[in-house]
C-alpha cells in the first residue's frame, strides 16, 4: 500500500491535523509503511468469524435511567478553557 | 537499619502500622529522593511535595487513631494520564500542558481515601503512545540501569520512579504493553487486570477496547495490595465489570503443585534474543522445581496481534482524540483565522509526531470505503486471537513466555521506523487484544539488564496470577536487586 502526498494532504484534513511541508514526506512514508504492514491481516482466513468490538464476551454496555447525576460544575471546568466570556466558550467567528 | 526506600510496599505499609516511622518521615525521604535523581532520570512531570506532605500528616493521624486500612500513608507516583484533582494532568502532551484537571480519577480517588499518598505525576509516552517513553513532550525518561537506555514505555516515568526508588510503587496503563514491557525493561513487578477490572474513569482515553489500568511495583505482594484498593465497579466508567473483588493477598501463598504451565510456542521465536531466552527457560524450570508442569501450548493466530492492534489501536485512538479541539479545554493555536484554522493548527502544533501518525493511520482505516478491509478485518482476525486464548486455558492454568523480545534497548535506536519499535510490543499486545490480565516479573540479568517473564491468565485470574508470581518471588531476589547508584 503506497500512499500519495495527496493522500495524506486528505487524510490530515479529515483527521483536523495541520502537517508542515517538511512533515509530509515523513507522513507518506512512514503510513504507507504501516497500511502495507497491517495489510498481512489479508492472509487470515476470516470466512465465517464474528468481529469482536468488546474483549468480554458476555458483557454489554450498560444503559442507565436518562437522569441527572452530575451537579454543575461549569465555572471550574471554564477554568481550563482557552477563552470563554460570560459562561461562554469563544471560538473564531462561525457565521458572517 | 536498612534504608526506608530498600523496602517494598508491603513492608513500608508494616512498618508505618508498628509505628517504626511516620508517614511524613516516608514522604520526606522519597521527595528528598526525588528532588535529587529527578534532574537526571525525567521520571516526574510534576512534584506534588506539599500536597503530599498535607496527605501524609492526615495519614499520620489516621494511623494513630488506629483507623484505616492497610495502606494508610504509603507514598505512590500516578501516571500523569490519571486525572488529578487541582494537579496538572497533561498525558505527556503539548496539548494538555496546560490542562489543571478538575476532578480525580476513580484510581486517584480510591486509592487516597484508601490513605495512599500521591508524590508526584510521572512521565509517560505522549497519550500512552509508545513503547520507549521517547514520544513525550517533556522529553525522554532514562533507564535507572543504564542512562542510555530506555526504560521502556508508555508507562516508562512509572517505572523509572520505582526502579530507582524515587518512589516505592506507582500506577500505570496498559494498551498494548505499557505496564508489562517497561516492568520488564526495568527489573519490576508489573500488573495489568484483566480489561473492566479497573475503573477507567478520569484515566485520558486512547483505545478504549484495549485501556486498562494497573500497578509498577517491586513484588506480586505490592501489586495485590494495590489492586485490592484499586478494583471493582465502578458506575462512571461503562466498561467496569461488577464483580466482587477477592482478597487478592489471601491467596498469594497457596501452593503451587500441580500447577498446568502452558509455554507459549510462538513467544520463542526469532525474534527473541537468545540470551533473554535462556533466563526465560530457567524461570520455567524454576517453576518446574515448584512442583509446576509445561505443557507446550501454540496460539496460531498470536503472530497477527500487532498487524490487528495497529488497525484497531490507531482507529479507537482518532476517535478518543477529536475530543481535543482547542474550544474547551487544552493547547489552543495562537490567532486562528477561523474554525477550520484553530481546530487544524491547535491540534498540528499540540500534538507530537507519534500521536499524529496514529491519529492519521486511524482516520484511513475507518474513512468511507476501508472501514470493512481494515477496521473490521481486524476485529475479525481479533477475534480469532482471543479464541486461541480461550483454547489454550481449557488445557492450562497459566501462559508463561518472554514479556519483551530483548533487554532495555539505546534512546533514540528505534525512533525512526515506526515498524521496529511497535514490533517491540509483539509478547504483550495479545493479552490486550484478548482483555486477558497478565503480570511481569524479573527472571535475571542480562549484564546489568533486567529481563522479564510474563504470566498471562483467564479473565478475572489475577489472584492466580499473584499467587505464581509470589511463588516464584519467593524462591529468588531478582525483584530485590537495586540500580547502582539509587542504593
Amino acid at each position: 500500500m503506497s500512499l500519495t502526498r495527496q493522500d495524506v494532504e486528505n487524510i490530515a484534513l479529515l483527521a483536523r491535523l495541520s502537517i508542515s511541508e517538511a512533515e509530509l514526506p515523513v507522513y507518506v512514508d512512514s503510513l504507507s509503511k504501516i497500511l502495507s504492514f497491517v495489510e498481512q491481516l489479508n492472509g487470515a482466513d476470516t470466512g465465517h468469524v464474528e468481529p469482536m468490538a468488546h474483549p468480554l464476551a458476555d458483557q454489554v454496555q450498560r444503559l442507565r435511567d436518562d437522569v441527572v447525576l452530575e451537579e454543575d460544575r461549569r465555572e471550574k471546568y471554564q477554568r481550563n478553557a482557552p477563552r470563554v466570556e460570560a459562561g461562554l466558550y469563544l471560538v473564531p467567528k462561525v457565521i458572517e | 537499619m536498612t534504608e526506608l526506600h530498600h523496602h517494598t510496599l508491603a513492608e513500608l505499609a508494616a512498618g508505618l502500622r508498628a509505628r517504626r516511622f511516620s508517614s511524613v518521615e516516608l514522604v520526606t525521604h522519597f521527595l528528598a529522593r526525588i528532588e535529587r535523581s529527578n534532574p537526571e532520570l525525567n521520571a516526574f512531570i510534576t512534584v506534588t511535595a506539599e500536597e503530599a506532605l498535607r496527605a501524609a500528616e492526615a495519614a499520620d493521624k489516621r494511623l494513630a487513631a488506629g483507623e484505616g486500612g492497610p495502606l494508610v500513608g504509603v507514598p505512590i507516583a500516578h501516571k500523569d494520564i490519571f486525572c488529578t484533582d487541582g494537579v496538572l494532568t497533561t498525558c505527556g502532551s503539548r496539548m494538555l500542558s496546560n490542562f489543571v484537571s478538575p476532578y480525580d480519577a476513580t484510581v486517584v480517588e480510591r486509592l487516597a481515601r484508601a490513605g495512599v499518598v500521591t508524590l508526584g505525576k510521572a512521565n509517560m509516552d505522549e497519550f500512552a503512545m509508545g513503547s520507549s517513553n521517547e514520544t513525550s513532550w517533556y522529553g525522554p525518561v532514562k533507564n535507572p540501569w543504564d542512562p542510555k537506555k530506555v526504560p521502556g514505555g508508555s508507562s516508562g516515568g512509572s517505572a523509572a520512579a520505582v526502579a530507582a526508588r524515587l518512589a516505592p510503587a506507582a500506577t500505570g496503563t496498559d494498551t498494548g504493553g505499557s505496564i508489562l514491557q517497561p516492568a520488564a525493561l526495568t527489573g519490576l513487578t508489573g500488573l495489568k487486570p484483566t480489561y473492566g477490572r479497573v475503573s477507567r474513569y478520569g484515566m485520558i482515553a486512547f483505545a478504549s477496547s484495549l485501556d486498562q489500568a494497573g500497578t509498577l511495583t517491586y513484588t506480586a505482594e505490592d501489586a495485590a495490595l494495590l489492586l485490592g484498593a484499586m478494583a471493582g465497579f465502578d458506575e462512571r466508567d461503562s466498561t467496569s465489570v461488577d464483580t466482587p473483588v477477592p482478597d487478592y493477598a489471601a491467596a498469594l501463598d497457596q501452593p503451587l503443585a500441580g500447577l498446568k504451565i502452558g509455554v507459549l510456542k510462538e513467544f520463542f521465536d526469532k525474534g527473541l534474543e537468545e540470551s533473554s531466552a535462556t533466563l526465560v527457560r530457567e524461570a520455567l524450570a524454576q517453576y518446574e522445581r515448584l512442583g509446576a508442569t509445561l505443557i507446550e501450548v501454540s496460539l496460531p493466530s498470536l503472530p497477527l496481534s500487532v498487524p490487528t492492534y495497529y488497525v484497531v489501536a490507531p482507529a479507537e485512538c482518532s476517535s478518543n482524540l477529536s475530543r481535543f479541539d482547542g474550544v474547551r479545554f487544552g493547547y489552543r493555536c495562537e490567532n486562528p483565522a477561523d474554525l477550520l484554522d484553530m481546530y487544524t493548527r491547535s491540534r498540528g502544533e499540540g500534538f507530537g509526531a507519534e500521536v499524529k501518525r496514529r491519529i492519521m493511520t486511524g482516520t484511513y482505516v475507518l474513512s468511507a470505503g476501508y472501514y470493512d478491509a481494515y477496521y473490521l478485518k481486524a476485529q475479525k482476525v481479533r477475534r480469532l486471537i482471543a479464541d486461541d486464548f480461550v483454547r489454550a486455558f481449557a488445557r492450562v492454568d497459566v501462559l508463561m513466555g518472554p514479556t519483551s523480545p530483548t533487554p532495555a534497548f539505546d534512546i533514540g535506536a528505534k525512533v525512526d521506523d515506526p515498524i521496529t519499535m511497535y514490533l517491540n510490543d509483539i509478547y504483550t499486545i495479545g493479552a490486550n487484544l484478548a482483555g486477558l490480565p497478565a503480570v511481569s516479573i524479573p527472571c535475571g540479568f542480562v549484564g546489568q539488564l533486567p529481563v522479564g517473564l510474563q504470566i498471562i491468565g483467564p479473565h478475572f485470574a489475577e489472584a492466580k496470577l499473584l499467587n505464581v508470581a509470589h511463588g516464584y518471588q519467593r524462591e529468588t531476589d531478582w525483584h530485590k536487586r537495586i540500580p547502582r547508584g539509587y542504593e
